[in-house]
């Protein structure tokens, strides 16, 4: 067993995975201008959303509306997270027209972790490491055809020890 | 050692009297309990969590594992009479001596202890040698190469020895991986069987920087199953390791490897060898934990058996649990060498018609130790013998382990960290493994260790507040009794010395524990610094290892502390995995 207190910062910091980045750049490329499509989704930074507390504030910043639930949104991520720090959750959908993969945790100090534009053509396949400060639910929103999905699953941070 | 055997002598003419009545589910107390009727075309052998008892042991199961939520009330959440029941039990049986903890002082004095590998040899050869030659396949669930001093020095090369010896084909692991990545292939070097996971991985730092791995293009560390011909038809057995080593152990052991349930991997890893291998039969030799195990067998689909192992929980009977493919049956076989399951199935054309399962106790007067096993664990003992044999003291009072809050052997351990290393507050883990002794027996170094013997026991002191203690208690508690059991990790509660509480398990986390009390009687001040001791860290610590700590303390000669365990249970009225307090 141990005793290490969680000691997590309130700062939030994202820790990018390779996947993620390569599905925003890598696969861009086909059919877009990539500079135009990255200037695009980097020109509006969405500071209310990464700035609000709650994850229905943070949704209703960033999109101004209310996901509906979906089967066709598949977020992996682990049952006990190895380590808060870097918790790896990856997201895959069926879903047609996806122009934006966001991903909130809710019990972080601020909700919002990530928000990754996703460009015509590019395959709606994002995977990051994000850190939990503590036992919470993760929800993933996917806007697709102008309408808002989502999906959520409960990451436990534990102290650790004791099994078995 | 007479008298016992004449218990056993005299239930056995009962039996033999009563030869045409129809025997009771579970009834035979007599050497003929190991005569089964012939079943099927292949014979499946498992054993799981022998935590390296290589000689018998007693240990007692236990009288509190609650089930909550969906779990309440069903098997294994059962105990004492409730299990007996259950499981069509006589009581007073030698069976109800191996399976429950109902007057095990009694019972122990009459059958003795259970386990040990040369007897454990004595009956798989004798489970083997029924069948035809090729019909039979041995597994091991793991948790089979930590658990005593022996085993810890050694790191488990005492135990590989005995696995060859034993005849193992195939086993996963938990505890195992607690010697490290260096010392596992060095065991899996001279391991003549195969070790399986198909839930271990690289992560992707090691990936990247090419560490070994069984599969390199999928990450998977480990062969993930193995195909067996038996008696022509081909049987898949998977590997399914405990998937939350990492958290429930220093990270330091395994730090390119990740693990988890994973059972979407695994549902394409069944599909695989049902639609391409065209297999007959696929077994998951399973470390998740029976709970986990129940709530799997319901998700992935094609599995007929799952051979579970962890919780350490003795059911005698499968579990049917139906899924969207059909049913897939759930076992669990108990600990510390205490049982050998058998599975008989009858296999035709990619598909198993019919099981028999059978959980064995190996009681150790009733079967002659295997000349062979028992000569390689002398020697292998023999260099130790002398530091495992001394004595230390001697039992106060029956000395358990087993059982979710806490057990006397443990508040023996924490009386041990309170006094010499002068904290107000202990914890001590609640692992499941950890023997039992009878009052007034020596307790010796082995027996110390056979309750500590860990590759990470160094004991620390340090200030916590009470919110501190407090959160670290619903933590452990919610791995214990979150009702999705995919979150459990299938360990028992912190046991605390010097700290009175009232526990709900009912209640979600953050609001099970309540009424914390120092010994004194005063309330636990959440802004209060205590000074706190204990062991068995996930942090690297650097205080004397636990064993020489309780030996330290047991050569005091202290008077022992009697007191009873200080948690007060709330909300489990009626709950029949609870037989009082434990």
């Amino acid at each position: 067993m141990s005793t290490m207190a969680n000691d997590f910062s309130a700062t939030r910091r994202l820790i990018l995975k390779g996947a993620g980045v390569l599905t925003l750049i890598g696969l861009g490329i086909v059919p877009l201008d990539v500079t135009k499509v990255l200037a695009a989704a980097n020109d509006k930074y969405p500071e209310e959303a990464f700035k609000a507390k709650s994850e229905a504030d943070a949704i209703k910043a960033l999109y101004g509306k209310t996901p509906e639930p979906s089967d066709k949104v598949k977020m992996d991520a682990p049952e006990i997270a190895e380590n808060g720090a870097v918790v790896p959750i990856s997201v895959t959908t069926t879903l047609a027209d996806v122009t934006s993969i966001s991903f909130l945790v809710s019990e972080n100090p601020v909700a919002l972790v990530a928000s990754y534009k996703i460009p015509a053509g590019t395959l709606p396949n994002v995977a990051n490491r994000i850190k939990m400060a503590r036992t919470s639910n993760v929800v993933v929103v996917v806007e697709a055809g102008g309408k808002l999905y989502g999906v959520s699953k409960e990451v436990k941070v534990t102290v650790g020890g004791c099994g078995g | 050692m007479t008298i016992r055997r004449r218990d056993f002598l005299k239930l056995a003419g009962a039996a033999t009297l009563s030869g045409s009545l129809p025997r009771l589910a579970r009834g035979a107390d007599n050497a003929g309990v190991y005569d089964l009727e012939r079943f099927g075309n292949a014979r499946i052998l498992h054993i799981t969590d022998t935590h390296a008892q290589l000689r018998p042991v007693f240990f007692r199961e236990p009288s509190v594992n609650l089930g909550v939520g969906p779990m309440q009330g069903n098997p294994p959440h059962l105990v004492g009479r409730a299990f007996l029941d259950r499981f069509g039990i006589r009581p007073d049986s030698a069976d109800a001596y191996a399976f429950t903890c109902i007057e095990f002082e009694k019972a122990a004095g009459r059958f003795g202890k259970l386990g040990g590998f040369a007897h454990l040899k004595t009956l798989i050869d004798r489970m083997r040698s029924e069948v035809a030659s090729g019909r039979s396949l041995l597994l091991d669930g793991g948790d089979l190469w930590q658990g005593t001093g022996l085993s810890n020095t050694l790191q488990g090369a005492d135990m590989v020895e005995a696995a060859n010896l034993l005849g193992i084909e195939a086993m996963t692991g938990h505890w195992e991986f607690t010697y490290g990545e260096k010392a596992l292939r060095a065991n899996l070097e001279r391991f003549k069987g195969e070790f399986l996971a198909q839930n271990v991985y690289l992560t992707e730092e090691a990936a990247f920087n090419d560490a070994k791995a069984f599969d390199p293009a999928s990450g998977r560390v480990f062969k993930p199953s193995i195909i067996k011909e038996i008696g022509g038809h081909r049987v898949a057995v998977i590997g399914q390791a405990f998937p939350y080593v990492p958290i429930a152990h220093p990270k330091r052991f395994t730090p390119d490897w990740k693990f988890g349930i994973r059972d979407e991997e695994l549902q394409k890893l069944v599909d695989t060898h049902r639609n391409a291998d065209k297999v007959d039969a696929v077994i998951l030799l399973s470390h998740n934990g029976m709970d986990v195990d129940l709530k799997l067998a319901s998700r992935v689909t094609g599995i007929d058996v799952i051979l579970g192992g962890h919780t350490h929980d003795a059911v005698p009977q499968p579990i049917a649990v139906t899924n969207a493919g059909g049913t897939t049956l759930v076992t669990n076989a108990g600990s510390n060498g205490k049982f050998l399951a058998v599975l008989d199935l009858d296999i035709g054309k990619g598909k198993v018609s019919n099981v028999r399962y059978r959980l064995l106790p190996i009681f150790s007067e009733l079967l002659k130790p295997d000349p062979t096993m028992q000569a390689l664990i002398d020697k292998i003992r023999e260099p130790h013998a002398a530091a495992l044999n001394e004595k230390i003291a001697s039992a106060d009072r029956l000395l358990y382990r087993r059982g979710n809050f806490s057990g006397t052997m443990d508040q023996l351990i924490c009386d041990a960290l309170l006094g010499e290393l002068n904290a107000e507050i202990a914890l001590s883990p609640g692992f499941r493994w950890g023997t039992t002794a009878l009052a007034g027996q020596p307790l010796t170094m082995e027996d110390v260790l056979a309750q500590t013997a860990v590759t990470y026991p160094e004991t620390y002191v340090q200030t916590m507040t009470g919110g501190q203690i407090k959160d670290v208690l619903e933590d452990i508690c919610d791995n214990l009794f979150n009702t999705d059991p995919y979150y459990q990790q299938g360990g028992d509660m912190v046991r605390v010395g010097g700290l009175a509480y009232a526990c709900m398990p009912t209640e979600a986390m953050g609001k099970r524990i309540s009424e914390l009390k120092l010994d004194n009687g005063r309330a636990l001040g959440a802004r209060k610094s205590y000074r706190v001791a204990g062991w068995a860290s996930v942090n690297e610590q650097t205080g004397a290892p636990i064993w020489d700590v309780v030996a330290r303390h047991l050569r005091s000669g202290k008077p022992p502390n009697r007191a009873p365990p200080g948690v007060t249970l709330k909300g489990v009225e009626g709950n029949p995995g609870i037989a009082g307090q434990g």
